[in-house]
């Protein structure tokens, strides 16, 4: 987790307010920060350097913020106080311009060929007008260090460069050459160093010898060139001199190259963003042109604004809080998400702003609604799911042999899985080469070289270690070892272990023998050959000749035992005495009646989800012909297609935030899969394709987008869903008896419409009743509304539905014969009560 | 046992008198040494209730041997001033009796006596005056001078009294029952020696159960009470694509360096993948899908196949998550307590492995709420009420939330765990249903251990440098209370 030092008192000035550390430290915490350390310059140095350094550093006092590691945008203070004040309502985020300069021409910087080889992509920018202070600068040079320790991997991802534009003039040019043939003064330098020279002098600087790796076996250096031939920079090393920035700097060029495109951008534009406020037009940047090797151009910054829409239901269903679509949308802003409802059903337009890049899918804006909700309102909830627990045999069969051996008179010891080659191989007199162990290649000590083969080593360290404990030492542990093993997908596997020693001034092998006798009594395997156990003399380095004794369990060799050999009990620095045993346990799993889970995964799917082959899809999408006539056109022509295409440019489907039928029905319109010139409608539906197998599963649609060939036949098919309202109910907390209640409602319904007696025409209606405000007395309301009788009326369910600020509208359903009771005469009938009621609407009607 | 005659004696003395008799005087009147009815008082005591003696102590003065000289002889400078005639005594004879050099010096400053230094034959000492006067006062006044001629001395005795089976004839106590007494019924006349229950007992001959695997167990237990099935961790080989890239881990992400993360020289690389899911998640990080932009580089099946020591359970969680999504989704709630490995830099509190509880619950529509809810249940059984949460980031989990809970020790929050929900980019290309989200949280086995027996060195706890008495001493595991 990045971690980031601001000065105290200006954070406070920028925030306009001033807080004791534990309101600091409160308000970091409801956002996501983390107040490590409140310090100073001078602290640290005495800390780090001892006293006598430390004497003339400034005192002020420092604050030091833990940043959540995908958060750019809050590495500086400039970011910092944006993020905060926004969240507290006191500032508007800002929308962040790029714009052509006065003059006309951008900037220009060319990329050639070479930097293929080496360090592909580049992206600049211009801040224009920009005014230094002090502070300014130093934040702006500390966010480069901090973009380049952490998106930018240590510029080996990303490099960024600075440059006082009015000391160099364009068009630049980014290029690569041989070591030999670049010459410049780096900055902070007297004289010219040519590239090869700059990689020996930066060997011993502390600081930029961790970037030399990133190009120094390169055949070419990337290399940043201005019209006149002076060099802007090598990256990602070291600028040049010529070009450096000061305080006076009125006009910055920032170059920013790179392996990865994306995080080019990216980091461009957090550099953009945090420190256009400070230009003479604050939030505007100056757009840069790159011209790609191939001729291409691209303007930079990007600084694209994205917009997703979701619903309100999305947000309140995945965090577990019931709140208004407008009051979600403040959330979303307060976190720098500009966002409104669209007055679309629950939809809200989420506006992404590029300083937001770690915005990537729905769930994270979803996260932003439940910070600014503040997690710790939330209410908490216990998950309904039923579920029957089971163990782990091998884990189930530990524990119960772990207690057994402990009640034998046995300490568990708990040693370390990975050790030293030394440990597991000539220690115990073997070949590291025989072992079948696991190596690791990048250890820090020889502690960690490999894993353990044997648990023996780890017990005899830690008799060692507690040479002064009284005698006997009788010692166990149960535990894993790793083994090479070519049949699993890894190429290892775990073993569970048991091994025992005896240390003693006598060997003591009777003890160990009773103890594997005991085992097996534990086990319920008896002293027999054959289908018992018995052991049998064995010749091994690691043990006494003639003292060792393999164990065999219904004929398979499982472990062994032995009185340990005097080299090994010598080379463990022990002086006493030694017996130890060590066995497989996993033989003695025998059979359960479940299946026991393994981590082996199928490599053949099964099962089929949405992720068919394109042979499928294409099945699939020709077995549905459909009207062609959409909301969009008709998409059998092109006018129709661009339509659609116009339509899902900035959207990823065509309902809200996830794909779903309506989705599929607009698929299905299409006759032929489009052409890759409607990019946006070819994106989409290559998108929409991968869901076919699927499509059952994806959620209803909302509105309507295909329009029948032919005029409806009859409106009762297409409010089906409707219906199914009227009983239902989208309270998650519903009890199990009303979902039977409505399950039996919903068959007596479907009885009733199968059998169409239409005796006489009845009609289902649900009406939302809405009240004057939140004071109002809604069962007083309800009341009322049940007052209302008249013949063929008959009043059925209700409930309130939550409408925001509080306010809960009431939703009831009647029946009513269609002769007798019209809609209007009903809503005449309850609008009378107008001392609670300000509306009346017929959510549903359904004939029966 | 001492003298079974003074035994006798003392305790005939004692029938005698009603209110009893002091120690000190029964040993003067003996004509005995104070010690020896002392220790016949202790060994009347062993026997039960035969007498009570109350200890005593008083303190007397007691005159040095030059204090007794002095009482009985006079002080030197009177014994000086005795010897002096009347027509004087040369100094050269007094300074050769015994207290004559340091009887003069006082005589002279008392004025009791003159020097003629301008005598003949010598200086001479003369009588100045008549006769001088008390002597308890000059001995007063040397004992504030600071010359000893007194010590003090506490005479500890006893005040023997009789007690409440007093007898003057001792029997012998027997120091333990025997099988020859239950058989024969003697036991019943018998005066049975008093244990001393002060002393500690003989430690039972066992062993004992490692302290961080008897805690292991108790989370165990509180997973096993709240449903939930245990997950095979028993492999610490892992890829990095079930360890990382299956959970939306991006390739380039830091705990994927070598500085943190055990890479395998041998087997260095998996060599099997389930191919379509593969291909699926090398999709979702490099193009994005499943509504997500995804993270837009260029993804390596290199990068995926290294293999390394799992750096969290977690890859555990994936593999099974990836086979629930195999078949007809059912609810589940899994959980795991295993080591995981991170090549990290070592301190006192930091091990290079160590062993992460994990909680697993995928269900349709479950909540944030729901996830606090449950950690709520989980830390209440930990004896852990008081829990708040802190937005924070996690590459695999969206919302991810740290779990603090308040140190009533420390009157401060800490940290107990880090929690979170699964991102649809690593369950929808698993095959999960799009409505199932998965709640999830972990922490650490060794730090509750530690906190739990006082363990300030996580290396005394874990490893063989453990210190064993340390193990043998540790009670049992109760995380409630």
């Amino acid at each position: 987790m990045p971690t980031v030092g601001v000065k105290r008192d200006l954070l406070f000035k920028a925030l306009g307010r001033s807080y004791t550390d534990e309101e600091f430290d409160e308000l970091c915490f409801e956002f996501g920060l983390e107040l490590d350390e409140i310090t100073s310059e001078k602290e640290i140095i005495s800390r780090e350097q001892g006293d006598t350094k430390a004497s003339g550093a400034s005192d002020v006092i420092l604050y030091k913020i833990d940043v959540p590691a995908n958060r750019y945008d809050l590495l500086c203070l400039e970011g910092l106080v944006r993020g905060l004040q926004v969240f507290k309502n006191k500032l508007e985020a800002p929308q962040y311009k790029r714009v052509s300069p006065l003059s006309g021409e951008p900037q220009k910087l060319i990329i050639t060929k070479e930097t293929e080889a080496v360090r592909p992509h580049a992206v600049a920018a211009v801040l224009r007008n920009i005014t230094f202070t002090q502070e300014r600068y130093d934040s702006f040079i500390e966010l480069q260090e901090k973009l380049h320790q952490n998106i930018c991997r240590k510029r080996s991802l990303v490099a960024i460069g600075t440059h006082d534009l009015d000391t160099i003039s364009g068009p630049f040019t980014y290029t690569a050459k041989p070591p030999g043939d670049i010459s410049f003064k780096p900055l902070n330098q007297t004289k010219e160093y040519t590239a090869t020279q700059l990689m020996s002098l930066y060997k011993t600087d502390s600081h930029l010898r961790h970037y030399l790796h990133i190009i120094e076996d390169k055949p070419v250096y990337p290399v940043i060139y201005d019209s006149n031939g002076v060099v802007l920079s090598m990256p990602p090393i070291i600028n040049g001199d010529h070009s450096k920035i000061s305080l006076k700097t009125k006009n910055v060029f920032i170059e920013c190259t790179a392996t990865d495109q994306t995080k080019a951008k990216t980091v461009l534009d957090m550099m953009v963003t945090m420190f256009s406020e400070y230009c003479a037009q604050p939030f505007t940047v100056e757009e840069a042109e790159v011209v790609y090797p191939d001729g291409k151009t691209c303007i930079y910054p990007e600084l694209a604004y994205r917009k997703e829409k979701l619903s309100s239901k999305f947000i309140n269903q995945k965090v577990g809080i019931n709140e208004s679509t407008e009051k979600i949308a403040q959330l979303l802003t307060r976190m720098c998400l500009l966002s409104q409802a669209t007055g679309v059903g629950d939809e809200i337009e989420v506006e992404i702003p590029p300083t937001r890049s770690d915005v990537i899918h729905a769930c994270d804006i979803m996260e932003d609604a439940a910070i600014a909700y503040g997690f710790n309102n939330i209410t908490r909830t216990t998950p309904r799911t039923y579920t029957v627990a089971n163990q782990f045999p091998l884990n189930k069969l530990t524990e119960l042999l772990r207690q057994d051996l402990a009640a034998a008179g046995f300490t568990e010891a708990l040693n370390f899985a990975l050790c030293s080659q030394e440990d597991i191989a000539d220690k115990l007199g073997k070949k590291i080469s025989e072992m079948r162990a696991v190596h690791i290649s990048n250890p820090k000590t020889a502690e960690f070289q490999v894993a353990r083969t044997t648990l023996l080593p780890g017990l005899l360290k830690t008799i060692a270690a507690n040479r002064k404990m009284p005698l006997p030492l009788k010692l166990f542990e149960i535990s894993d070892v790793v083994l090479k093993d070519e049949t699993k997908d890894v190429g290892a596997r775990n073993s569970r272990r048991f091994c025992a020693v005896y240390y003693n001034k006598s060997p003591g092998f009777e003890v160990i023998h009773g103890l594997l006798d005991r085992t097996m009594q534990l086990l319920e395997v008896k002293p027999a050959r054959g289908e018992g156990y018995h052991i049998q003399t064995a010749d091994d380095s690691t043990y006494f000749p003639g003292r060792c004794a393999d164990i065999f369990v219904r004929g398979k060799n499982v472990g062994r035992l032995g009185v340990l050999h005097p080299d090994v009990i010598n080379r463990f620095e022990l002086t006493m005495p030694c017996s130890a045993l060590e066995m497989d346990i996993e033989p003695f799993l025998g059979h359960t009646a479940e299946t026991p889970l393994t981590h082996d995964v199928p490599m053949k799917e099964v099962i089929k989800h949405r992720f068919p082959t394109r042979d499928e899809s294409q099945q699939s999408a020709h077995s549905r012909p459909t009207s062609t006539k959409t909301v969009f056109g008709d998409v059998s022509t092109q006018v129709g297609l661009e339509a659609l295409s116009d339509f899902l440019a900035d959207k990823s489907y065509i309902e809200g935030f996830v794909a779903s039928q309506a989705d599929m029905i607009v698929f299905d319109a299409i006759p032929s899969p489009p052409s890759p010139t409607l990019c946006h409608l070819w994106r989409w539906y290559n998108h929409i394709k991968s869901f076919q197998t699927d499509r059952a599963r994806l959620p209803s649609a909302k509105s309507r987008y295909v329009l029948p060939a032919t005029p409806p036949a009859t409106p009762n098919d297409a409010s089906d869903e409707e219906d199914i309202d009227l009983f239902g109910s989208d309270d998650e907390a519903e009890s199990a008896e009303a979902a039977r209640i409505k399950e039996q409602r919903l068959a007596e319904y479907a009885a009733k419409k199968s059998k169409k007696p239409a005796l006489v025409a009845k009609s289902s209606i649900l009406l939302d009743v809405k009240p004057w405000d939140d004071e109002t007395d809604m069962s007083k309301l309800e009341e009322c509304v049940r007052s209302v009788s008249m013949d063929g009326l008959l009043w059925g369910q209700s409930k309130l539905v939550p409408v925001g600020y509080g306010i809960k509208k009431l939703q009831i359903g009647c029946v009513v014969e269609d002769d007798k009771v019209g809609t209007d005469m009903l809503e005449e009938a309850i609008t009378a009560f107008e001392e609670y009621v300000q509306s009346v609407d017929v959510a549903a009607f359904n004939k029966i | 046992m001492a003298d079974t005659g003074v035994l006798e004696t003392l305790l005939q003395r004692v029938e005698k008198v009603d209110d009893g008799v002091d120690s000190l005087d029964v040993a003067t009147s003996l004509g005995v040494d104070h010690q020896v009815i002392v220790g016949a008082v202790k060994s009347l005591q062993a026997l039960g209730d035969v007498i009570s003696a109350e200890l005593r102590s008083s303190k007397h003065w007691e005159l040095t041997e030059e204090g007794t000289e002095i009482a009985e002889q006079g002080s030197h400078e009177s014994r000086v001033f005795s010897c002096i005639p009347l027509e004087g005594l040369a100094q050269s004879e007094l300074m050769k009796l015994p207290f004559g050099k340091i009887g003069f010096s006082k005589a002279m400053s008392n004025k009791w006596i003159r020097v003629d230094k301008a005598h003949e034959g010598g200086p001479r000492i003369f009588r100045t005056v008549e006769s001088i006067e008390d002597q308890v006062r000059e001995k007063l006044f040397l004992v504030q001078k600071g010359n000893i001629l007194l010590f003090s001395l506490t005479v500890k005795s006893y005040w023997i009294t009789k007690g409440n089976s007093f007898s003057t004839t001792i029997t012998k106590q027997e120091t333990e029952l025997t099988p020859e007494m239950i058989a024969s019924g003697n036991w019943k006349e018998k005066k049975f020696k008093p244990y001393n229950f002060e002393a500690m007992g003989v430690a039972p001959d066992c062993g004992h159960l490692h302290p961080l695997m008897k805690v292991r167990t108790q989370f165990r237990q509180i997973f096993l009470e709240m449903g939930f099935t245990e997950m095979p961790t028993n492999n610490f080989i892992e890829s990095s694509f079930w360890n990382f890239d299956s959970l939306f881990q991006p390739q380039q992400h830091p705990a994927r360096d070598q500085h943190d993360t055990f890479f395998l020289s041998d087997p260095a690389h998996a060599h099997q993948f389930p191919q379509d899911y593969l291909e699926r998640v090398k999709k979702v990080h490099s193009e994005g899908g499943y509504g997500s932009q995804g993270y837009k580089y260029d993804w390596k099946i290199e990068e995926a196949q290294k293999n390394i020591l799992r750096t969290h359970t977690t890859a555990v969680s994936a593999r099974m998550l990836y086979k629930l999504a195999q078949q007809k989704f059912t609810p589940v709630k899994y959980f795991s307590i295993d080591r995981v490995f991170r090549n990290e830099t070592l301190d006192a509190t930091h091990l290079a492995e160590f062993h992460q509880i994990e909680g697993v619950v995928a269900d349709y529509g479950l909540t944030l709420g729901d996830l606090m809810g449950v950690l709520h249940q989980f830390f209440t059984k930990l004896g852990i009420t008081k829990l708040r949460f802190k937005p924070a980031y996690n590459p695999y989990t969206e919302p991810s939330m740290e779990v603090f809970s308040y140190h009533e020790g420390l009157k401060k929050w800490v940290e107990v765990g880090n929690s979170g929900v699964f991102r649809p980019e690593m369950l929808l290309p698993m095959g999960l249903p799009e409505g199932v989200s998965v709640i999830a949280w972990g922490l650490s086995l060794e730090r509750p251990t530690m906190i739990k027996y006082g363990i300030n060195n996580i290396r005394e706890l874990v490893g063989h440098k453990v210190n064993l008495q340390m193990v043998y001493d540790s009670p049992i595991c109760r995380l409630d209370s």
